[in-house]
């Protein structure tokens, strides 16, 4: 089963394609993505010492802020991280217990819980730090893309999309098959040159970044006329004008 | 995802590990969120009884359908441990935490009694103060029925200069009476923006922007969050956006960029003032003998100013039939502006922008005004009875908050804003800063406050908080010493509408102007976050007088957590929590009315509380019924209202008009104006919790003008009359005020205030550095100290919240690398800030996004040990530290008196004018100061070490 | 990378008890060992208590170890399934090995122990290939890495073989073993420092973040203000100063003295030798020890660029 399955070139790629040139970094996919996950298909997602010191907890989701460039080109940036649906990820081949897998469906890569020792060689084999283990079951879980929303019957049609894709209030998240190229998130990567990160890797992510865009060309002072010089009393430009209701 | 498209999603696929349809629950119930003050639309699915999952209801108008990251975790706010769960009467000394938990019964009876003892001596002895709530409509009602002027909320620690700044000038304000145009805007300039109460509709509004590609530019200290994903970040030094918006108008006015046909029809610019130097009329508007004002006809000479035919002119001193000589407002402007005091030139040192860049800025706006006008086809009328055939937009839209309110002069930056605003003819219109209804009002709305002649067992009839007009109004009595504890609508505060909560505690401490018997507070942290220095206001509320008695001797308290405040009153009252209870977002107070037009909203118990503990509001109605308030009893004295639901149905401010404005009437039919409808609560429900009124598009748009929208909106009742809402240039009340100073009327300001409400009472805006500047070595204090709200925080009421805290759980203060390592200091370095009246110690972050004179930190997230539910390990307290502990509730003492670090206009508190000094600290590796641990409330259940929320239903 | 006390010690352990069990039946047949079953069966208990606590150590950072033969099935893809299925399987001809010993088959002793000197290099081959394998971490990413780990753990498992040997009367042939082993082991680490220190990690932050275009990125906001599983597991940082220390210590424990020590024993030989060759034994071990964990210490991973830059 962590053999990577056959996918055959155009087999549905679902995922992610996030804008870094409008998220604000407000944390509204995190929290969405938490309490939607807490009780969903790899609920509950443990919280440690929650109320003290060390809180820290399994999270799907998570959110950066990062600075880039430097003086006036100088750009904040927040960054949402979670699992990018690697099409050759080795978080699935390098499991031994056979619990991480690819689906050759849709492409989204799962845990079976029930089958995963907890090694966390998987952890290690994701370069983009999106597994999370969950400590008290003793077992590795993940971003599932929400499987459990996006083909939920029990759903409105409209909503079946991702808690975070929801939630976003910047509308920075869109969800979708990236492997159509007519799709909406398609068309998004190529209009915007959506990234892929640490593509050297050889992981091909499915997920896309959508990178800041350049800044609008700062428009030269339209006119410095006139000066102030040019203009003894400039209150007389206004008394003559005409004006009515 | 992209509007209107719905990803197509393959088939599922076999797997036997998923489980697909797994229903979110088994029942779903819509109300309003309060994880902070945004009210944005909710929906908590639930499952047995416990919430499985919040989402945002997709056909609110707040937030269509998305949620913050606050609003998302709701769960863990519901399920906090820091839940106070019954009644406390304290029983050891202030502050020692020792309490013991009592009936209800008993608690209404302590309270009741202490309150009508004061109610019947001297009602002005109760202090009601409330912090973040919404229900002002209520709560001070209450207070007015109580017969004590000593009410008010929040605002005036949070953003009475923006409020005040707008409605004395455009009868709206941006705060929460008005909006950017997100569906047509080109170009928008934000001033000191972090988050909002707006949350979730400017980032859905910031989205449809960048979408456009408009540009957008944002003006604040600090590049994150908003001003991370601006086109242009401008970042200016701290307190001086007064400075650099004249210089935009300086640069519209010198370069003649400025719609002169807006500002005729529209603004009082063509009003003429009265130029009489030392006279008792002086800066008053000329007036014909109806009062109304007038303006100079180019054929006629003065006439009414707001005759359809006038052909103005604005420039040139003109003799009035009276004699008197008297000029247009604008010519005021253009004088005063086109001053070189005010050129780019002149002001780009102070305000840390270059001065190429403050005239590009101000030529993008003027070419985005003027040359790419914005036409919709849609006919208007004006109040003037002509039809526009199409509505023409200066799409420029400006939004600012904090980062302009909450600076001693923020009151007349936020009037320069306006000014360019206006001077570009951009209010209301397409793609500029639109008008939220129930706006625009009046300007100022009016009737004066009420507060004056407090008497036992009798209430004051009228708005505790409302609008002064001139001297005549203020809250003072013939010595001019305050008639309120905060001493708001004084000569200190002449514009404090929202009271100065900021300034209670300090003033009962004195004894100034008088001394209080009851503090009452609601969901405020006054002991912490809430207070500019709280070691002061923890010391006042410790403080006993001589015979050992408590110098506040009674404090009365309703936290729904147990939060720094709780501690320090001697009656806890505890509060449900926002999923628990009825609220009511009222028409009265600050409803969710947009743009497009009236909203309001309530919430619904979702869940039963599991506590013995109460809403307020109730508790609020049945204190009121057992004090025999007159609106809170029948003729037989009985209690009037059953409990808060049955009021918002039922009471009514004046004939039809009541807390909710929907639905009114036998039928539900009737909006605005309408007899009660028993069945009002249920219609709100069905309606997902809120009820919303669209404007016709021909109503849209130039609404202070719009004949059709202010006729519709007087059938309402949203406001008195249908005359034109003229904006203001030329502030009048300022000048009366002004003019008292100078020695004119029968009201004068006492002597030691005279300069200063001459001084900052100015008729048109004005800049001055922040007055906590004054009278400071700026060059030790070297640098300004600022905080912003995180997003996924509210004040100090996250940290109770196991998610949000794992986010936020201590807070660093940002400098700018260059700064910082001049000083030897890399990330994570121990420093103490030190400023004229404190220092404290915290770690430092560097970083380059940041004016390089401001540091700035998190707000709020520092919390006092114990509290909150948290063990004393915690990192909010090891590491997170609170700016306020260096920020002084006083200026320093000028002239023989005190004054409040306040905005001498309106009382604002002045946080963000704090000046520090940042050094590399020694020590050990915790922040400072570091109070005692507060000790836990009884029953406080025990602490989990693992927590593993769960509620699944089954497939 | 944190260096989980039970991985490090399984990984030296059950390097060292293959590395033994690798000579045992390679050598034995040559001769050059003590031919009494006692001394092999000494040797053979010895490398299969090694493994086997090894192994058990290993399960303990297993959060579900009940469920560790689930580890078997993945063969095909997996180094680690590899290892732990080549583990077992070892099992059967060092069990073969021991009975033909008991028994007298020499024969089947000799064909047992090769089999199982076989399965023991494998064995080791597929734990060195579980961290080459890794491409978020630059410094076990490299074609070095894997012959490394058969190296040391040849090396360790002769300094053992030395010991009991000693014990057993032979000196000579093992010992200077040792040193060839240990000069080798000694050039591949000073070779693998060098070739770490050259090497950068994996990736960058703006490659890890596509902002490439923007120039340098540095982290300004983690996403939560404590810390998390991921970054107690890959954050793991040493500090250069105590890494340089540490190194020293390695290579002096590691290989100088028990070099020294054997060459000592060499010349000296009897009583002296048994204890040299005993002490080298123990220094290998604890030098591989400090190796180990310097071996995970020293190794970064690219999700920790999105906290560190
Ligand atoms: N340094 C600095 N200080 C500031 C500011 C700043 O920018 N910088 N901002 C200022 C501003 S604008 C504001 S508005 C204030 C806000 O300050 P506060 O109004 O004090 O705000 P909070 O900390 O949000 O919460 C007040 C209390 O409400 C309680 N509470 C929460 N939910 C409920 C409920 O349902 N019922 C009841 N009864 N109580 C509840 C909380 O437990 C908390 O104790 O802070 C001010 N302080
Ligand atoms: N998530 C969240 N949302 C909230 C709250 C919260 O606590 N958390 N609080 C609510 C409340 S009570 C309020 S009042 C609102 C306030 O909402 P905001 O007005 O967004 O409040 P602040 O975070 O104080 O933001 C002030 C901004 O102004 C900048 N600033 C400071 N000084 C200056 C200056 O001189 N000039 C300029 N141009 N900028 C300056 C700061 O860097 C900061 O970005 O938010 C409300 N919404
Ligand atoms: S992001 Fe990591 S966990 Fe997700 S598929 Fe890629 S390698 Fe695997
Ligand atoms: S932790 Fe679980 S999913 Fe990950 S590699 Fe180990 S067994 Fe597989
Ligand atoms: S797709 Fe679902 S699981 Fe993945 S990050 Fe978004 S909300 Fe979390
Ligand atoms: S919800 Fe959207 S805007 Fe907020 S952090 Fe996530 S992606 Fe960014
Ligand atoms: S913005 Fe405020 S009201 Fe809206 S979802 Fe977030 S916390 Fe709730
Ligand atoms: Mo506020």
């Amino acid at each position: 089963m962590t053999c990577l399955p056959d996918r055959p070139p155009g087999a549905p790629a679902l995922g992610l394609v996030i804008d870094l040139d409008t998220c604000v970094g407000c944390q509204a996919c995190a929290t969405s993505c938490k309490q939607w996950n807490a009780s969903g298909h790899s609920g509950p997602l443990p919280d440690l010492h929650p109320y003290s010191a060390g809180a820290e907890g399994v999270w799907f989701n998570r959110v950066h802020s990062f600075e880039a460039g430097e003086g006036a080109a100088g750009r904040t940036v927040h960054f949402p991280r979670s699992c990018l649906h690697c099409e050759t990820p080795d978080c699935v081949t390098v499991c031994p217990t056979g619990a991480s897998y690819k689906r050759a469906e849709d492409g989204i890569v799962l845990v079976n819980h029930d089958a995963c020792i907890g090694c966390g060689l998987c952890a290690w084999a994701c370069p983009y730090g999106a597994r999370e283990m969950d400590e008290v079951a003793g077992v590795m879980k993940k971003c599932t893309l929400c499987v459990d929303r996006i083909y939920n019957e029990t759903i409105p049609e409209a909503l079946r999309q991702p808690a975070c894709v929801l939630a976003c209030p910047t509308k920075a998240r869109h969800f979708g098959d990236l492997a159509d190229p007519q799709s909406a998130v398609s068309q998004l990567v190529a209009d915007r040159g959506g990234q892929a990160l640490m593509p050297d890797l050889g992981y091909r992510p499915v997920n896309r970044y959508l990178p800041p865009r350049q800044r609008q060309a700062e428009s030269q002072p339209i006119e410095d006329q006139p000066t102030p010089l040019d203009i003894k009393n400039p209150l007389l430009r206004w008394m003559g004008r005409v004006l009515t209701r | 995802m992209p509007e209107g498209t719905t990803p197509a999603v393959p088939r599922p696929p076999v797997d036997q590990h998923v489980d697909y349809s797994v229903p979110v629950g088994d029942d779903v119930k819509s109300t309003t969120c309060y994880m902070c003050a945004c009210r944005c639309g909710i929906r908590v699915h639930l499952k047995d009884g416990r919430i499985r999952y919040i989402e945002g209801n997709p056909d609110h108008p707040v937030n269509r359908g998305v949620i913050c990251g606050k609003g998302s975790a709701g769960i863990m706010t519901q399920y906090a441990p820091a839940k106070l769960s019954a009644p406390l009467l304290r029983v050891g000394e202030r502050g020692s935490g020792e309490f013991k938990e009592i009936s209800w019964a008993e608690a209404m009876e302590i309270a009741t009694g202490w309150l009508r003892q004061v109610r019947e001596t001297d009602p002005r002895r109760l202090a009601f103060f409330t912090g973040r709530d919404q229900s002002q409509s209520l709560t001070g009602f209450w207070a007015a029925q109580f017969g004590t002027p000593n009410f008010a909320a929040h605002g005036g620690f949070c953003s009475v200069n923006m409020a005040a700044g707008g409605l004395y000038t455009i009868g709206g304000s941006f705060w929460e009476f008005g909006e950017a145009d997100w569906d047509h805007a080109k170009y928008v300039l934000m001033f000191g923006v972090a988050e909002d109460h707006d949350s979730n509709p400017i980032k859905l509004g910031i989205s449809k922007v960048k979408a456009r590609g408009a540009k957008f530019v944002s003006v604040n200290p600090v590049r994150t969050g908003y001003s991370a994903v601006a086109d242009e970040w401008i970042g200016i030094r701290p307190g001086t956006d007064g400075l650099f918006a004249l210089a935009l108008v300086h640069e519209l006015l010198r370069t003649d960029q400025i719609d002169l046909e807006f500002l005729a029809r529209y603004t009082n610019a063509t009003w003429l003032v009265v130029r009489n130097p030392g006279g008792a009329d002086d800066g008053l508007f000329a007036r014909d003998p109806n009062g109304k004002p007038l303006a100079w006809d180019r054929a006629r000479g003065a006439v009414d100013a707001a005759l359809a035919d006038l052909s103005p002119v604005v420039i040139g001193e003109q003799s009035l039939p009276d004699g008197r000589r008297a000029v247009p407002v604008f010519q005021l402007l253009a004088e005063r502006y086109l001053d070189a005091e005010y050129a780019p030139d002149a002001v780009a040192e102070r305000c840390g922008v270059p001065a190429a860049t403050i005239r590009r800025i101000a030529a993008e706006i003027a070419d985005v005004a003027f040359n790419q006008p914005l036409v919709l086809d849609q006919p208007w009328t004006d109040v003037w009875g002509r039809t526009h055939s199409q509505t023409i937009g200066r799409p420029v839209a400006f939004h600012a908050m904090r980062g302009i309110s909450a600076h001693s002069n923020g009151f007349h930056t936020c009037r320069a804003l306006h000014l360019v605003q206006m001077l570009l003819g951009a209010i209301d219109t397409p793609g500029s800063w639109r008008y939220k209804s129930p706006f625009p009002r009046p300007i100022p709305p009016g009737p004066p406050p009420a507060g004056k002649g407090a008497k036992p067992n009798t209430p004051l009839t009228g708005n505790l908080l409302s609008f002064p007009q001139g001297p005549d109004d203020l809250l003072v009595d013939d010595a001019g010493t305050p008639l309120r504890i905060d001493k708001a609508f004084s000569w200190e505060a002449p514009l404090g509408l929202h009271g100065m909560m900021h300034t209670v505690i300090g003033n009962a401490g004195a004894d100034d102007p008088y001394p209080i018997d009851t503090l009452f507070m609601f969901m405020a942290n006054m002991a912490w976050n809430s207070a500019m220095n709280p070691a002061e206001v923890i010391r006042i509320l410790t403080d006993k007088r001589a015979d050992g008695s408590y110098h506040i001797p009674h404090v009365i308290y309703s936290d729904a957590y147990f939060s720094e405040t709780v501690p320090y009153a001697d009656l806890i009252l505890p509060d449900t929590t926002y999923l628990e209870r009825w609220d009511c977002i009222s028409v009265l107070d600050r409803p969710i009315g947009s743009a497009h037009g009236v909203g309001d909203a309530i919430r619904q118990p979702v869940i039963a509380p599991d506590r013995d503990v109460r809403p307020f509001q109730d508790v609020l109605i049945e204190l009121g019924a057992r004090l025999g308030l007159p609106a809170f009893i029948k003729e037989d004295g009985s209690p009037r209202f059953k409990d808060y639901p049955d009021y918002i149905v039922n009471h009514q401010r004046s004939p039809g008009v009541g807390p909710l404005a929907g639905f009114r009437g036998a039928d539900g039919n009737k909006k605005g104006l309408g007899e009660p409808n028993p069945d009002q609560l249920q219609r709100y429900i069905e309606n997902g919790c809120f009820w919303r009124d669209q404007l016709p598009p021909e109503q849209q748009w130039f609404k202070h003008a719009n004949q059709a929208y202010l006729d519709g909106a007087k059938a309402m009742g949203l406001i008195p009359n249908t005359n034109q809402v003229v904006l203001q240039i030329w502030s009048e009340p300022l000048q009366k005020f002004r003019l008292a100073a100078e020695g004119h009327g029968e009201r004068q300001p006492p002597a030691a205030l005279r300069a200063r409400v001459a001084r900052y009472c100015d008729p048109l805006p004005i800049w001055y550095p922040p007055l906590e500047h004054e009278a400071q070595d700026l060059g030790h204090f070297d640098l300004s100290a600022i905080t912003q709200r995180p997003m996924a925080m509210y004040h100090s009421w996250g940290s109770m919240n196991a998610w949000l805290r794992q986010i936020h759980g201590a807070n660093r203060l940002y400098m700018a690398r260059t700064k910082g390592e001049a000083l030897g200091l890399s990330d994570d370095d121990w420093v103490f800030v030190e400023s004229r009246t404190g220092k404290l110690k915290c770690q430092v972050k560097l970083m380059e996004g940041v004016n390089p004179d401001t540091v700035w930190t998190w707000n709020a997230i520092g919390k006092r040990a114990g509290a909150w539910g948290l063990t004393e390990d915690s990192p909010e307290a090891v590491r997170g530290f609170l700016l306020n502990h260096v920020i002084s509730e006083w200026l320093p003492a000028q002239e023989g008196f005190r004054a409040a670090n306040a905005d001498p206009v309106t009382g604002q508190a002045a946080w963000y004018d704090l000046r520090v000094r940042v050094t590399r600290a020694d020590g050990p590796p915790v922040s400072e100061p570091h109070f005692s641990t507060l000790r836990e409330p009884p029953n406080a259940p025990r602490r989990i070490e693992i927590l593993q929320y769960l509620v699944k239903a089954k497939a | 990378m944190k260096p989980a006390p039970s991985i490090v010690f399984f990984t030296v352990a059950s390097g060292a008890g293959y590395g033994l069990l690798f000579w045992l039946g390679l050598l034995r047949p040559t001769g050059l060992l003590p031919q009494a079953p006692a001394f092999a069966l000494t040797c053979l208990g010895l490398s299969l208590l090694l493994i086997t606590a090894g192994l058990l150590a290993s399960t303990f950072h297993l959060g579900n170890p009940q469920r560790a033969w689930r580890a078997l099935s993945q063969w095909r893809s997996s180094w680690l399934s590899r290892e732990g299925v080549a583990a077992l399987l070892t099992y059967l001809p060092a069990l073969c090995f021991g009975f033909a010993l008991v028994s007298g088959a020499s024969g089947l002793a000799v064909a047992a122990g090769l089999l199982a000197a076989l399965g023991a290099a494998v064995t080791v081959w597929c734990t060195g290939m579980i961290y080459a394998s890794l491409k978020p971490i630059a410094q076990w990413h490299h074609p070095i890495l894997a012959p490394g780990y058969l190296l040391l753990g040849a090396y360790s498992g002769m300094a053992l073989l030395a010991a009991v040997s000693a014990i057993g009367g032979v000196v000579g042939g093992p010992a200077s073993f040792i040193v060839t082993l240990g000069l080798a082991g000694l050039v591949l680490k000073l070779a693998y420092w060098q070739i770490v220190d050259r090497l950068g990690p994996a990736a960058s932050l703006a490659s890890a973040t596509g902002l490439e275009a923007l120039g340098r990125v540095r982290p300004l906001d983690p996403p939560a203000t404590e810390t998390s599983w991921l970054m107690r597991e890959m954050g793991f940082r040493v500090a250069r100063k105590h890494a340089a220390v540490l190194r020293r210590i390695c290579l002096l424990l590691g290989f100088v003295l028990p070099m020294l020590l054997s060459l000592f024993a060499g010349q000296f030989g009897g009583g002296l030798a048994v204890l040299a060759l005993l002490l080298a034994a123990l220094t290998v071990l604890a030098g591989i020890l400090v190796e180990r964990w310097l071996l995970f210490a020293e190794a970064t991973h690219t999700a920790a660029l999105y906290y560190h830059g």
